[in-house]
């Protein structure tokens, strides 16, 4: 047997210029989308309005469906009860945006950001107390059956809105946004809502924050292995089961954070709102990548921006536009947009 | 390859501080079903400290749902496994790695999303890796050196089976179980390999190891447990084994030409 040590080259040293951006295409989709919304849009204003308002609702369905992605690609798990956290992530924050009535009324945007925050802290702690107990009662007897996780999950769904009919009525609740985030400020001729960019701000520091934990912590690097191979997690010495825990309690806060988001945007809330939006973060996930945080980024902005331009210049289109992206983007990308790779 | 690496604990590769006597591995009569299937028939064997253990048989034999059954990957459903005399049966995977197990599975389990360097972080269980036994991983495998920030998905097919490697050394182990290192390996890459192990074994490490290359196996194992259909059916000497080709071949169904 030889003793020398071969030099090897690794198949990434032969990648061509193409191959090597290849990875990279979808990163482009946002602008590209913007830029043909430009020229697609007659009015400068009108187009700088739907894209802000594209973005915002983007980085929303992005805060809800980025937990949703982990737990599918970490835990195989298809939580069809994710909407459930997302209504009563709306319900707890807004009753406590309503009893804060005196500092959502004032007119002062300290006040007002802390009254949103106080509501989201609250939505985000019943949230992810809910994901702790879901995922003991509902989710940990099915792992590794899909048929019997959808069932249960829709059932846990069920019995979560229905609870919200106990807990605060079968009446749908307005709620109005805090006194300084009310109205538009004008920018290049556009009105642009400062509620949205408010989302826009808090999607993209969600996403900043998630994408740090994930590259630059050890628990992220864990949890990045254990999407693609959980078994080897494992076997490297770390519970692989704590890990599930704490994502799916992170990914229902999330949701409870996106539901108090997604109330102050429609600022009508009902309890199978979360229901209702499930259909858009299903796709998101899908055309995303499951299990991947960065895809799931990309793809939300895309829904956004696809369903407000679509909205605008083809309303009939809006209903089945995000249908459409889905099948052109799988067509593409069978696998999402950023794949992630399982060993399984 | 690096000689930095003292032999005293958290840099060395010797096998604890439990008597020489004890064997650092006991499987007594193991049986260990995958679904429906009957895999393991009580299966019985021991490793000694120190030196390396091969396991070998014809394919099918059970060798590697062996391994996977001592890292409680698969769940025995009788018979006792002892680590330094503790049982670790009914431990979970997790617990059984800190107990002192490296597993270097047979499909690698390298993540390919993470870069070489993130791979081999993760496996060092203290947080970082300990800077001797990163010096001796380089020079052992340059590759991973020279690769050290990319994406272990794009390495070549031997620089994954190094970083698999790379990864069970990092963190003191009581036990290696290394199974099929050579598979679809070229045998540049497989000596690579070989002298790496070599060189583990010489600095004091316990290895358990399946191969099915009977060349490499001749050249590491000093012990030798041959498994047929689920049961063991042969222990003894490498020596032993290696000069009786008759045995060999009623053994395992080789045929062969001793070098």
């Amino acid at each position: 047997m030889s003793e020398s040590a071969p030099t090897h080259a690794p198949k990434m040293a032969t990648l061509s210029l193409s191959d090597r951006l290849k990875p990279w295409l979808p990163l482009l989709l946002v602008p590209a989308l913007i830029v043909l919304g430009y020229f697609a849009i007659d009015s400068t204003s009108s187009w700088l309005t739907l894209t802000v308002s594209g973005l915002a609702m983007g980085m929303m369905i992005f805060v809800i469906a980025s937990g949703m992605t982990l737990v599918f690609g970490l835990m195989d798990v298809i939580n069809f009860g994710h909407g459930a956290f997302i209504s009563f992530g709306a319900f707890v924050g807004t009753s406590v945006l309503l009893a804060l009535g005196t500092m959502t009324g004032a007119p002062s945007l300290m006040l007002n950001l802390l009254a949103i925050a106080a509501a989201v802290l609250a939505a985000m702690i019943v949230t992810g107390v809910m994901g702790l107990a879901f995922e003991r009662v509902i989710v940990r007897p099915v792992y590794g059956s899909h048929l019997k996780q959808i069932l249960v999950t829709m059932g846990g769904l069920i019995v979560a809105e229905q609870l919200i009919y106990v807990i605060w009525g079968g009446h749908e609740i307005v709620i109005a946004r805090p006194e300084t985030l009310k109205g538009a400020i004008t920018f290049a001729g556009a009105a642009l809502e400062k509620y949205r960019l408010l989302a826009v701000g808090v999607g993209l520091v969600v996403f900043l924050a998630l994408r740090a934990v994930m590259r630059r912590t050890k628990i992220g690097l864990i949890v990045r292995a254990g999407v693609e191979n959980p078994e080897m997690v494992q076997a490297l010495g770390y519970n692989i089961t704590r890990v599930f825990v704490g994502v799916f309690i992170a990914g229902s806060a999330l949701a409870g954070l996106g539901g108090v988001m997604w109330a102050l945007y429609q600022e009508i809330i009902t309890a199978h709102m979360g229901n209702e939006i499930m259909i858009l973060v299903f796709i998101v996930v899908i055309i995303g990548g499951l299990g991947s945080v960065e895809g799931c980024f990309i793809g939300a902005l895309t829904v956004g921006l696809v369903q407000n331009y679509a909205a605008f210049l083809e309303p009939k289109l809006a209903l089945i536009s995000n249908i459409a992206l889905m099948v052109a983007i799988l067509m593409w990308r069978p696998m999402g947009m950023v794949p992630v790779i399982k060993a399984k | 390859m690096s000689d930095a690496i003292s032999e005293k604990a958290g840099t060395g590769f010797s096998s604890g501080n439990a008597p020489e006597s004890l064997p650092i591995l006991q499987l007594k009569d193991v049986k260990t079903d995958i679904y429906q299937y009957h895999i393991l028939h009580g299966v019985s064997f021991e490793v000694p400290r120190g030196g390396v253990t091969m396991l070998l048989g014809r394919n099918g034999a059970g060798k590697t749902t062996t391994l996977r059954t001592i890292m409680g990957l698969w769940k025995p459903h009788a018979g006792e496994i002892l680590l330094d005399g503790a049982h670790i049966n009914g431990l979970t995977p997790a617990q059984i790695a800190r107990r002192g197990i490296g597993f270097v599975p047979e499909d690698m389990g390298i993540f390919s999303d993470l870069s070489v360097e993130e791979n081999i972080r993760l496996a060092a269980l203290s947080g970082q890796p300990i800077p001797e036994r990163l010096e001796w991983i380089f020079g052992a495998f340059p590759a991973l050196r020279t690769f050290w920030k990319s994406p272990a998905g794009t390495l070549s097919g031997g620089q994954k089976q190094m970083l698999s490697v790379a990864r069970a050394v990092v963190e003191d182990r009581e036990l290696y179980l290394i199974d099929e290192p050579s598979k679809g390996l070229a045998p540049a890459i497989v000596a690579t390999l070989a002298k790496a192990l070599k060189d583990l074994k010489n600095r004091g490490a316990t290895i358990l190891m399946v191969e099915q290359n009977f060349s490499l196996a001749r050249a590491l194992g000093d012990h030798v447990v041959v498994m047929d259909d689920g049961r063991i059916v042969w222990t003894g000497a490498m020596a032993e084994l290696s000069a009786d080709t008759a045995l060999q071949e009623r053994l395992m169904g080789l045929k062969m030409e001793h070098a």
